[in-house]
C-alpha cells in the first residue's frame, strides 16, 4: 500500500534527479519514512504522557527525594500515605462525590434532551422549526463568562447557591447533542419509520424500540465528551458551589496549594491523580466511540 | 427526507426541556448581561445607576484591562499558532499507515480528560523553579533559570505550554484524520508530474485541508479564552503582578471578588461580541457538522 510521500515533505525538498533503479527511493518509502514517522509519534506520545508519569512519580515519592539532586526518578514508597494524607485534608471522598454526581447528571440529562430535540427536528414538521433551531444552537455562542453575572443572580433569587440544581440544570442544554442526535436520525432509511407507522406504532413508540438502539455509539461518544467537560468545570463551581457539601474535586485542590509556604507537591500530586482517575478511565472505556466519532469526521470533510 | 409523524404538539413537547434551559440560563441572562452592561452599582451598594456606555469607555481607558487584552492575545497566539503549527507538523510527518497507529492515538488522547486546571498544576511541577523536570532540562541546556514564579514572561510562556499540551493530541488526531482524508490521486499525480514534496504539501494537502484547520483554529480560540481561567485561578492567581491575568479572570476578580456588576457585565458583552463573530464565521463556512469539543 503506497502512502503518498507527502508526509517526509518537510524533511527532504525537491528531488529531481529520481533514478527508477537506485533504492533510495525504495528505502526511503519502506524504512526510512515509517522510521521517521514512529519516531516522531513516539517522541510526541512521550511529551504527552511524561508531565503524568511525573505527576504520578512525585505522589509517591517524599520531599527529601524530589528535592535531592540529581533527580531521583525511582519511585518512592508513600503514594498510600501521600493519597491518605490528601484525601483526608481535603475531604476527597465529599468533593468526589459531589463531582461525580452532578458529572453523571449533566452528561445523562444533556443526552436525554439531546435525543428528544434531535427527534423532533428530524421526524416532525412544525411551525417555528428553523427559530426553535437557531435558538438551540444559540448556546455555542454563549459560554460561561459572556452571561455569569446576571445567571448567578438568577441562580440567587431562585436560592440554587450550593445546590446540586444550581451546579448541573444551567448545563442541561447541548447545541453538539442536539446536532449530533439529528444528524443521525437524517441517515435513518425513512422505510423503518414508515414501516413502524404502518405497524401502528406512535412515534414515542419508534423512537424507543427503533431510534434507541441505534444510537448507542453516539450515546458513549456524547456521555464520554460530557462527563469530561462537566467533571472539568471550574469557574461556574466556583462561584455557585462554595459550601463544603456542594464543592467540586477541582476546586477542592486549591486548598492542597499553600498560599506562602513552599507547596506539599507530594501531596498535592496525589490529589491531582486521584481527581484524574474518573474521567481518564471514563475516556479509555469509551473511547473507541469518540474515535468512530471522529472518523465520521474524517469521511466527511 | 425523513417520514414525518403528523403530530401537532409532540414536537414541541420534546422540545420544551431543551427550550426551557436555553431561554432561561443561556438567552435571557445573555441580554441582562447587555442591559446591566449600562448601569453601574451605587456606592453603598443598594442600587443600579444608569451610566450609558461609561463602563466600555472606563474599560478602555483601564490599564489593568488593556493589560489582559495584551495577556490574552499573546497566550491565544501561542495556544492557537505554536499548538497547531507544531500539532500539524507531527500529523504530517506521522502521515503513514503505520503499524501501532492506533495505539499511539489511544495515549496521544490522554490529555484530553484532564481539566486546564490540573495541566496547569501538572505544568507547575514540570517547571517548578528548584526542581521540576522541565526547569532542570531547560537550565542545563540553555542557561536559562526558569522562574514562573516571580517572571512575568516565564509566568505567561508557562500557563500557555500547560493549555497548549493539553490540546496537543486533539489537534494531532484531527489533523491526521484530515490528512486521510485527502483524494490521494491527486497527490500521486503530482509527484507523477515532479512535484516536490515540499510544494505537493503546500499547494495541495494544506489547502485541502483547510476545513480542518479551520475548525481547529476556531476550537482553539475559544479554549484559549475561555478555557485558561481554572489554570490561572489554581497557579498564578493572575500574577506576578498581572502577567497572567487573562480577559476571563479580570472578569472574575471585578464581578465576583470587586462585586463591580456592571463593570464586569461589560466585559461580558466584549467576550460575546467575540464569540459571537468566531462562531458565526465558524456556521459560514463549516456548517452545522457535528464536531467534538
Amino acid at each position: 500500500m503506497s502512502q503518498p510521500a507527502i508526509s517526509h515533505g518537510e524533511r527532504m525538498p525537491a528531488r529531481h534527479n529520481r533514478s527508477p533503479r537506485w533504492s533510495w527511493d525504495s528505502f526511503r518509502k519502506r524504512v526510512f519514512a515509517p522510521g521517521v514517522s514512529h519516531a516522531v509519534m513516539i517522541i510526541t506520545v512521550l511529551l504527552t504522557l511524561i508531565p503524568l508519569i511525573y505527576a504520578v512519580l512525585l505522589a509517591t515519592q517524599v520531599p527529601e527525594q524530589y528535592y535531592q539532586f540529581p533527580p531521583r526518578i525511582l519511585p518512592g514508597s508513600s503514594l498510600l500515605d501521600n493519597s491518605r494524607y490528601a484525601w483526608d485534608i481535603i475531604h476527597m471522598d465529599r468533593l468526589l462525590l459531589n463531582t461525580t454526581i452532578i458529572s453523571l447528571v449533566v452528561a445523562i440529562g444533556k443526552i436525554f434532551l439531546s435525543i428528544l430535540a434531535g427527534f423532533a427536528f428530524v421526524y416532525f414538521e412544525f411551525p417555528g422549526k428553523g427559530w426553535v433551531f437557531i435558538l438551540i444552537l444559540l448556546t455555542h455562542m454563549l459560554p460561561v463568562p459572556v452571561r455569569i453575572v446576571p445567571t448567578f443572580e438568577l441562580l440567587d433569587q431562585m436560592g440554587w447557591v450550593d445546590t446540586y440544581a444550581g451546579l448541573t440544570i444551567p448545563f442541561l442544554a447541548s447545541a453538539t447533542g442536539t446536532l449530533l442526535f439529528r444528524q443521525l436520525y437524517q441517515t435513518i432509511p425513512p422505510s423503518l419509520a414508515d414501516a413502524a407507522r404502518m405497524d401502528g406504532a406512535g412515534p414515542m413508540r419508534f423512537l424507543w424500540s427503533i431510534v434507541m438502539p441505534l444510537s448507542r455509539t453516539n450515546i458513549a461518544a456524547l456521555f464520554l465528551v460530557e462527563f469530561i467537560y462537566m467533571w472539568n468545570q471550574y469557574l461556574w463551581p466556583l462561584i455557585i458551589a462554595n459550601s463544603d457539601a456542594t464543592r467540586v474535586v477541582q476546586i477542592g485542590l486549591k486548598q492542597l496549594v499553600a498560599t506562602d509556604a513552599a507547596v506539599d507537591w507530594h501531596y498535592l500530586m496525589a490529589g491531582t491523580v486521584i481527581s484524574t482517575l474518573p474521567p481518564l478511565i471514563v475516556l479509555i472505556v469509551l473511547q473507541h466511540s469518540l474515535l468512530e466519532g471522529m472518523s465520521l469526521y474524517e469521511e466527511k470533510s | 427526507m425523513q417520514t414525518r409523524f403528523p403530530n401537532r404538539l409532540l414536537p414541541y413537547l420534546l422540545l420544551a426541556p431543551s427550550v426551557l434551559v436555553v431561554v432561561v440560563f443561556f438567552v435571557i441572562p445573555a441580554v441582562q448581561s447587555i442591559q446591566l452592561s449600562l448601569y453601574r452599582v451605587s456606592a453603598l451598594g443598594d442600587r443600579r445607576i444608569f451610566v450609558g456606555l461609561q463602563n466600555f469607555t472606563r474599560l478602555f481607558a483601564d490599564p489593568d484591562y488593556l493589560n489582559s487584552i495584551v495577556v490574552t492575545g499573546w497566550f491565544s497566539l501561542i495556544v492557537v499558532f505554536a499548538g497547531l503549527a507544531f500539532s500539524l507538523l507531527v500529523a504530517v510527518v506521522a502521515n503513514q499507515r503505520l503499524r501501532g497507529f492506533a495505539f499511539y492515538r489511544t495515549l496521544l488522547i490522554w490529555p484530553y480528560a484532564i481539566s486546564p486546571s490540573i495541566a496547569g498544576l501538572i505544568w507547575a511541577l514540570m517547571l517548578e523553579p528548584s526542581f521540576g523536570m522541565a526547569s532542570h532540562l531547560l537550565t542545563s541546556l540553555t542557561g536559562i533559570t526558569f522562574n514562573w514564579r516571580t517572571s512575568a514572561d516565564h509566568a505567561l510562556i508557562f500557563i500557555a505550554i500547560a493549555a497548549t499540551w493539553k490540546m496537543l493530541g486533539y489537534n494531532i488526531i484531527f489533523f491526521l484524520a484530515g490528512l486521510r482524508g485527502l483524494p490521494t490521486e491527486l497527490l500521486e499525480a503530482a509527484e507523477v508530474d515532479g512535484a516536490g514534496s515540499w510544494r505537493r504539501f503546500w499547494r495541495i494537502s494544506f489547502p485541502l485541508l483547510s476545513p480542518t484547520t479551520f475548525f481547529l483554529f476556531i476550537m482553539n480560540t475559544l479554549y484559549a479564552f475561555f478555557e485558561g481561567f481554572g489554570l490561572v485561578h489554581i497557579t498564578t492567581s493572575g500574577g506576578p503582578g498581572r502577567a497572567t491575568d487573562l480577559l476571563v479572570f479580570k472578569l472574575y476578580r471585578d464581578g465576583f471578588i470587586g462585586l463591580n456588576t456592571g463593570y464586569a457585565s461589560a466585559q461580558s458583552v466584549l467576550l460575546l461580541i467575540m464569540v459571537a463573530v468566531l462562531t458565526t464565521l465558524q456556521f459560514r463556512y463549516a456548517g452545522s457538522k457535528v464536531f467534538y469539543q
